[in-house]
């Protein structure tokens, strides 16, 4: 269970994990894997062997050890973390951007959200957590297989009471008619979205707000183009994070001519070119960098809001 | 700050509801409270907020005069759509005029200021003051389309300004704060607040440790998340709690503002109270209670100008006190106090530019139940290397990671996209993990 759909069965001090529960296994923060507990089973890594049934009775975020005396964490699942485990069926959207059109689609609880192409389900499990535990995603994508599998893992993250995952063409046919006027947001994933953009007017509620995410610059241009007859405040946003790198470094200090000792810091002696002795010493700082390599591009934004008929 | 239900979630205004006004394309930006006597002053002009009573968010109004003085009056939406149709034409027929022969100066506008007052006067409406500057300028014809939508954007905003009612919620709040007083909010950026919420698995039926001292904007926001279940704990150093003065800005209902508690560090680091401790507690309380409502009405009261008006222009204001006594930020129970204790809070959000980070996260992390995950937010990245690098030592967590977010906004438009001139290139740091069970 991702959500606690009562106050009772969220994470605590006291809740441990159970058979049938789905964890996190964390090795570390480049390796994590999705696995559903489960008595008589075990996990094999590089680490060892691990059994199911040591695992029971355990708090979340506990670390087990393994046969051959390795360790891993079990974590709760939260959407952040499933976003990293899912099986990638198609692209998927990141935190970077998922926080950010969750937050500027101003999505709270209690709103019905139109969702296409469902994908990998990795945005829309975001999506329920915000609508929980009153409101409701409705996610559309015409390929049937990606359906049933989003399907299967919204059952498995226990978000399935939250979310509706259709078999629909949305570029070709719109979304269904009985959300006219219902939605509190529409969200767009689409090859073409602009095919789709004239529906999901159709769909949202006064000021309602729309948001579509293109990879490429031209879909851009014509989304915007689309949007332009019926809705206002059209903004095109890309949104990034640069990560940092921590680490403890000794550095060597150079002293001028001092007059001996440093504290406790081991200190030599050297001769200088001209001949002179310096005092150097090793002092260690926490220092931090960027890490080398980043996502360089997800996709653009663009958000937009149905205009006022009043 | 706290309202029915039915009207909180309500798109439509009404009377005590706060709302955001931005003024000729966040020119300025005004956070008012709807009633009947409330004033806002545009330029030189007095007019009356009660026509925005029982209007959509999102309706744009106009200043229009009337024998009665000035009045705002809803907008049709129109003139939108055939004005961008006009620069698509220029673009797409390829634009043939250019400035080599445009000389600016001031003969170019035959209408004087007087003129203007006479059309005024005689009940003349912005739109047609335009239509008529624009006749009588010299000029108009020889400029390209794109300076021509300049001019009329810029004598628009002066003699027809727009005034567009925005919902106040997380998002307009930190972006209005951010544009106008990023001080206030320490420079978060509403793509880190936005980050905040989610590492942190905000979400509803979960109890939210808050260290809020970024005016109450990040308790607001995780207690618009909530949505009235769950509680946020907005907690504080010593004796006298951070402004929370932002929360008001919000339209919560009172379930949700119900929600959002407030509890001294020390009170949540102590033992477990005993029962005797809670009956000195329960003294030591209502002392508390009058001292912390006292502090709301000053805040609201000293800062209300302040802020109210993002710009910095005078507007009048109605005193909040027609809303309903604020049930926002109350002193916890030590009953639920006691809860938190037991069963531990699902995740921490850090927003504390003054007080040491890794002295903070040692304290506060072990209130955290195993497995939360906790999201810091700083404007220097050094108190957050440092916090990273001792929680590494103590293995206290895991999945720690510094991130900084980056944000560009895109002009889009027929042949002419690019990234805006201007963008904010610094939105903060955030230190995320997740706790541990201490082995
Ligand atoms: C890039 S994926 C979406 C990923 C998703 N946002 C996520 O975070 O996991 C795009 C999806 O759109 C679906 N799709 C493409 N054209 C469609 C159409 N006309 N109607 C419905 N779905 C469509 C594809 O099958 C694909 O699964």
């Amino acid at each position: 269970m991702m959500l606690a759909s009562h106050p009772a069965k969220r994470i605590s001090f006291n809740r441990t994990i159970g058979d049938g529960d789905l964890v996190i296994v964390y090795e570390r923060h480049d390796n994590m894997k999705a696995i559903t507990v489960s008595e008589g089973s075990v996990l094999q890594n590089r680490f060892g062997v691990f059994k199911h049934s040591d695992w029971i009775g355990k708090p979340f975020g506990s670390k087990v050890i393994s046969s051959k005396g390795g360790f891993v964490y079990l974590l709760a699942p939260t959407p952040e973390l499933w976003t990293l485990v899912l099986s990638h069926r198609t692209q998927i959207l990141y935190i970077a951007d998922i926080s950010f059109v969750i937050m500027y689609l101003e999505i709270d609880p209690g709103c019905l959200v139109l969702e296409s192409g469902t994908g990998s389900g990795s945005l829309t499990t975001s999506l329920a957590r915000a609508v929980a535990p009153i409101g409701h995603v409705y996610t559309f994508d015409f390929h049937e297989q990606r359906a049933a599998s989003a399907r299967d893992d919204f059952e498995r993250t226990g978000l399935s009471s939250l979310i509706s995952v259709g078999v629909r063409d949305i570029q070709g046919e719109g979304f269904p008619d009985e959300f006219i006027g219902l939605a509190d947001s529409v969200f767009l994933d689409l090859p073409q979205p602009w095919l789709a953009i004239h529906s999901a007017a159709k769909m949202l509620k006064q000021d309602g707000t729309l948001c579509s995410f293109s990879p490429c610059v031209e879909q851009v241009q014509k989304s915007c183009d689309a949007l332009q007859s019926c809705f206002t405040d059209i903004r095109t946003f890309e949104v990034l994070l640069r990560t940092y790198e921590v680490r403890e470094e000794k550095m060597e200090s150079i002293h001028g001519d001092s007059n001996g000792s440093n504290g406790s810091l081991p200190c030599k002696r050297r001769q200088c070119s001209d001949g002179n002795y310096v005092l150097s010493s090793h002092t260690s700082s926490v220092m931090a960098r960027p890490c080398g390599e980043a996502r360089g591009h997800t996709g653009y934004l663009t958000f937009a809001r149905l205009k006022c008929s009043s | 700050m706290c309202s029915e239900n039915k009207e909180a979630s309500s798109r439509i205004t009404w009377e005590g509801c706060s709302v955001l006004l931005d003024i000729n394309d966040g020119d300025r930006l005004v956070f008012a409270r709807l009633s009947p006597a409330a004033k806002l002053k545009i330029g030189n002009k007095n007019c009356s907020l009660k026509p925005l009573i029982g209007c959509p968010f999102g309706t744009v109004f106009q200043l229009d005069s009337s024998s009665d003085g000035p009045f705002l009056s809803p907008l049709q939406p129109k003139g939108n759509v055939n004005n961008t149709e006009e620069i698509k034409d220029g673009q797409l027929n390829g634009e043939v005029r250019d400035n080599r022969s445009l000389i600016d100066n001031n003969t170019a506008q035959s209408l004087t200021g007087e003129d203007i007052e006479d059309m005024r006067r005689q009940g003349a409406k912005g739109d047609e003051i335009i239509e008529a500057l624009i006749a009588n300028s010299a000029t108009f014809e020889k400029k390209t389309s794109f300076s021509q939508e300049k001019y009329r954007l810029k004598k628009q905003k002066k003699y027809a300004p727009k005034v567009l009612m925005r919902r106040p919620v997380a998002r307009s709040i930190c972006e209005a704060y951010f544009k106008k007083y990023p001080l206030k909010i320490g420079f978060l950026r509403v793509d880190t607040l936005s980050l905040l919420l989610s590492m942190a698995n905000v979400s509803s039926n979960s109890d939210i440790l808050v260290v809020d001292m970024v005016g109450g904007l990040v308790t607001g926001a995780v207690a618009e998340r909530l949505g009235g279940t769950g509680y946020v704990c907005n907690t504080y150093l010593g004796q006298a709690p951070y402004s929370m003065d932002i929360v008001r800005i919000f339209n919560l209902s009172d379930e949700i503002c119900k929600r959002i508690l407030r509890c001294s560090m020390s009170d949540l680091l102590s033992q477990k109270e005993s029962q005797q401790q809670n009956l000195l507690n329960d003294e030591s309380q209502s002392n508390d209670q009058m001292n912390v409502l006292g502090g709301i009405e000053e805040i609201s009261h000293s800062s209300e100008n302040a802020i109210s008006d993002l710009g910095a222009e005078n507007t009048t204001l109605p005193a909040l006190r027609a809303c309903k006594a604020a049930k926002a930020g109350e002193k916890a129970s030590p009953e639920v106090v006691d809860s938190w204790k037991e069963n531990g809070f699902s995740s921490l959000i850090i927003a504390a530019p003054d007080v040491d980070t890794w002295t903070l996260v040692k304290d506060l992390l072990p209130l955290l139940s195993n497995s939360a995950p906790f999201a810091i937010y700083h404007q220097y990245l050094q108190p957050l290397a440092t916090c990273m690098h001792n929680l590494q030592l103590g293995k206290m967590a895991i999945g720690l990671q510094i991130s900084e977010p980056w944000l560009r906004e895109y002009q889009v438009l027929p042949s002419r996209t690019h990234p805006c001139m201007q963008m904010s290139a610094f939105g903060g740091y955030i230190l995320s993990g997740t706790k541990i069970c201490s082995s």
